[in-house]
């Protein structure tokens, strides 16, 4: 009975002594695709003397959902990851707070989707259709150039899409052909259903498992990834390669840009130091070593690509694009039509 | 009657400090917070038509693949039980540890395993291809059939555990007087072992229930999207729709169905009053033909389902198959240890870079800990559920809610009730042992009810203090079951059920996170380094098993 009580009153302690401890950091709540060099982080801490401690809290839309809930308690001082399907979200339940960081004067306005700068640009990436090179190579097959092309009987079965319900990259795909189609959108899935294309949950698996230029081997020479993937595929590789095995179809409509947006979190103890991180994250060091980290590109113009990016990675001249109001006001409404024709 | 009450009331009284420690855990790490979250996110618009007839459908699906998938766990589970417990064969130790080995990887490491098998351009077809000149190997199960085997690859294991610890704790006496008095095997199955086995083969049958009930990743990632339980709908709604109204009714409904199979499995426990020989038969080498040949299919198909594709994978993470770039069309496979050096280089110098030591390490303390913690906090209550009084009936079934659960909500539940504290280190082996602690007690419980009660009170009257009884009464007998409930809580920890979902990972990766970056990522090297990873796992799941299974426990005697 005793020991009990004691080890009671330890565990206790242990989680109080947890609790209180470090009250000069600022916590970073991140998807868990998050990554920054160690040197890059050591630069902000040697600066401003503080600790940053990074909070993965699961997908994207799982971590904004962890920050909503815990709006009147925040988990942390800065949010990163929030994505343009989500942002609405993020303005809608109000867990920003707006600050006009001075670094932002040399972003693009194209990213600027938040004009009461709650939620700032980060980095970007377009969701694409990879291809396997030596698949069209070998069967003397024409690469598909848009998404028209895919709906063609020579294309049949060749195709890995993802559940636009489970994910961020399938939400991605089925937002190009909603930007391309219009109304129609749901025409053009049932083209692409009466082909064969194959779905499967999420993108681990679509590329693992069914893409054939991945080292899982599987049978669908086209699936939609990255842009950026044929890049990590060269860096990757086993053995080191001068060219990519894959490659994106770059036609236009055919990728959807998402943009990734960090904020401060309503009701932070932490404001100054939040700031200096948002004008952190903006400045030159932390854009430069995005890429390589998160296989995306920073949106400070300024910011070097690594040569790799410059050599295998490419981007599209017109990608997709909706407004993130569009995509609030009629995502749920889009994925419930997608399901209706792929999954019944 | 008189004396009955009496004697029940001091039962009642002396079990209550048994209580304490796992009802406050209980109360804090998982009604509170719940609680929490449901009054939070239930609304008057939870309860509308439409809400209930997919909640209807969702819950039918859910409860009808749980029993089939069940059905055939138990149907593959209790032979390999008699297998382990009875006869001894040259490699039993590896097999009955690989067995455990998928109720821990990663879903996307066991389909990725699959695949490299018998995918299109898998090992097996390339084999095939190379043999027959066959072009290529297609391999189409539909679906459902899919989410059932793999019920049964994850699951078997519980019934190996659970019902192996009861079999071998079995007075062979019975069965051999049984035999003299002219009664036939299957008699002999039918009307005393099958019996006496009951209490045990009800518990594994609970928790593979609430197991596939609750089944979150195997839906998701072979249900091929088409498919949804409890579970999965709570996390489409929660995460996706943010439709917390139906969320909280379909948890609710959940918790609910976990409750209602909980009850129904304490009813049928109290009805059973069985004793067992704390001296168990030793296992033997197969003696007879029919004993042979059911030895021989047996070990074959468990090897065939789960020795081959786990063997893909320390396969897989020694094969370059990119070597010959230049020529394509065929695949070659070439041997290469450069996977497993990569894990020891930083690349990309990131902050969330794990040396493989650092994060064995870190695997390795917060799986000891759950051990500590959940056998600390399950002993008393499964001692406390032996003997039941009016409390033990009300709190039996509550103790299996955690498993039946839905992980996503109570993940919220979480934040909104400790915020913060996510973010500490310390919590990791708290929210694992949530998941172990149901485990533990019901693969204690039914093995402390095999104890006569003679021998304790044979052993107090000798003198023996309260402690030394159980030492040296309880604790031997108890041997079989303490490490089936070890090796759960221990392979619980290593596999991180969910833990994600659950509370916040704070910078000490554990080897399932490391297979989780690793795979999130394009690139050959990505993919081979969380393979190598993924071996690593299974070793050290492997190895540990063993080893706990070799240590002797006190006055165990032969082993």
């Amino acid at each position: 009975m005793k020991r009990y009580c004691f080890l009671l009153l330890t565990f206790l302690f242990l989680l109080a002594s947890c609790a209180s401890a470090q009250p000069a950091a600022l916590v970073v709540m991140t998807h868990d695709s998050f990554a920054v060099s160690e040197a890059v982080v050591n630069a902000f801490e040697a600066a401003t003397g503080a600790k940053v401690i990074f909070l993965p809290s699961g997908d994207a839309g799982l971590m904004l959902n962890k920050a909503i809930l815990a709006k009147n308690a925040p988990l942390a001082d800065v949010i990163f990851g929030v994505d343009n399907a989500f942002l609405s979200r993020a303005i809608d339940e109000d867990i920003l707070e707006s600050y006009a960081s001075p670094e932002l004067k040399n972003i693009p306005a194209a990213f600027k989707l938040d004009f009461s700068n709650r939620a700032v640009p980060v980095d970007y990436g377009d969701v694409c259709i990879n291809y396997d090179k030596a698949y069209f190579a070998e069967n003397n097959l024409a690469v598909p150039q848009n998404l028209e092309d895919l709906t063609k009987p020579e294309y049949r079965a060749l195709l890995a899409v993802e559940n636009p319900a489970t994910s961020s990259v399938g939400l991605a795909f089925l937002f190009a052909t909603v930007a391309h189609y219009g109304d129609s959108f749901a025409d053009y899935w049932q083209a692409l259903k009466d082909n064969d294309a194959v779905v499967v949950d999420g993108w681990e698996i679509a590329y693992y498992v069914n893409f054939s230029a991945s080292s899982g081997k599987g049978s669908q020479p086209l699936v939609v990834s990255y842009a950026s993937s044929p890049a990590a595929e060269a860096i990757y590789a086993e053995t080191p390669l001068d060219t990519s095995p894959t490659a994106s179809i770059l036609g236009p409509n055919t990728c959807f840009r998402q943009i990734e947006f960090a904020g401060i979190l309503k009701g932070t103890k932490n404001r100054a130091l939040a700031e200096k991180f948002i004008d952190f994250m903006l400045g030159k060091q932390f854009q430069e070593d995005l890429p390589l980290q998160m296989f995306v590109y920073p949106v400070n113009p300024d910011a070097a690509l690594p040569e790799a990016f410059v050599r295998y990675a490419q981007t599209p001249t017109q990608p997709a694009t909706l407004s993130p109001a569009d995509i609030a006001a009629h995502r749920d409404e889009w994925i419930q039509a997608w399901t209706n024709i792929m999954l019944k | 009657m008189n004396i009955s009450r009496l004697t029940s009331a001091r039962a009642h009284l002396s079990t209550v400090p048994l209580w304490i420690l796992p009802l406050t855990f209980l109360t804090f790490a998982f009604f509170f917070p719940l609680a929490r979250i449901s009054f939070l996110t239930l609304s008057t618009s939870t309860f509308n038509v439409e809400n209930l007839y997919s909640a209807q459908r969702v819950a039918w699906f859910t409860f009808y693949q749980a029993a089939l998938s069940t059905l055939l766990t138990l149907l593959l589970g209790i032979p390999s039980a008699i297998l382990f417990s009875h006869f001894d064969f040259r490699g039993k130790a590896l097999l009955r540890a690989l067995v455990v080995v998928p109720f821990l990887l990663p879903t996307v490491v066991v389909a990725a395993a699959f695949t490299s098998l018998i995918g299109p351009r898998g090992l097996f077809s390339t084999f095939q291809a190379s043999l027959f000149s066959l072009s290529s190997f297609a391999f189409h199960p539909s679906p459902f059939v899919l989410i059932l085997a793999a019920h049964v690859f994850y699951n078997v294991a519980i019934v190996i555990r659970i019902v192996g610890a009861a079999l071998s704790n079995l007075n062979p006496k019975l069965e051999d007087t049984a035999r003299s008095l002219g009664a036939d095997p299957l008699h002999v199955w039918l009307n005393v072992t099958a019996p006496l086995l009951r209490p045990s083969i009800l518990a594994a049958a609970l928790l593979v229930f609430l197991f596939d009930f609750s089944s979150f990743g195997v839906i998701l990632l072979l249900g091929d999207a088409q498919f949804s339980t409890l579970e999965t709908e709570i996390y489409f709604q929660t995460v996706r729709q943010f439709n917390l109204p139906l969320a909280a009714l379909l948890s609710i409904i959940q918790l609910v169905c976990t409750l209602l199979v909980s009850i129904l499995y304490s009813r049928l426990m109290s009805r059973n009053s069985y004793s067992i020989a704390p001296r168990p038969a030793p296992a033997h080498k197969p003696n007879n033909f029919k004993q042979r040949i059911f030895t021989f299919a047996l070990c074959s198909l468990l090897a065939v389902c789960f020795a081959l594709p786990l063997a893909a994978l320390p396969f897989r993470s020694f094969t370059r198959l990119e070597a010959d770039r230049g020529q394509r069309g065929e695949i070659h496979y070439g041997f290469t240890t450069d996977y497993y050096e990569e894990l020891f280089v930083n690349r990309r110098g990131s902050v969330f870079y794990a040396p493989p030591i650092q994060a064995i390490f870190n695997s390795l303390l917060y799986a000891s800990a759950t051990v500590i913690l959940s056998l600390l906090l399950g002993f008393p209550a499964a001692f406390a559920l032996v003997r039941p009084t009016r409390l033990e009936k009300i709190l039996d079934p509550l103790i299996m809610l955690p498993l039946g659960s839905s992980t996503v909500m109570l993940g919220l539940g979480f934040i909104i009730t400790y915020g913060r504290w996510l973010a500490s280190p310390w919590l990791v082996p708290f929210a694992h042992t949530l998941v172990a602690l149901p485990f533990v007690i019901r693969a204690l419980q039914p093995a402390i009810a095999s104890i006569p009660e003679r021998l304790r009170q044979a052993a107090a009257t000798l003198g023996a203090s309260p402690f030394e009884v159980w030492w040296n009464v309880d604790l031997p007998i108890l041997r079989r079951a303490t490490l089936a409930a070890v090796t759960f809580a221990f392979t619980i920890s290593l596999g991180e059920f969910g833990a994600t979902l659950l509370i916040a990972r704070p910078e000490y990766p554990t080897i399932p996170v490391a297979i989780e970056r690793f795979l999130s990522q394009p690139g050959g090297l990505n993919y081979g380094q969380a393979m190598a990873m993924a071996t690593i796992l299974m070793a050290l799941t492997v190895i540990s098993i063993m080893l706990v299974e070799k240590s002797r426990f006190p006055n165990a005697g032969e082993f």
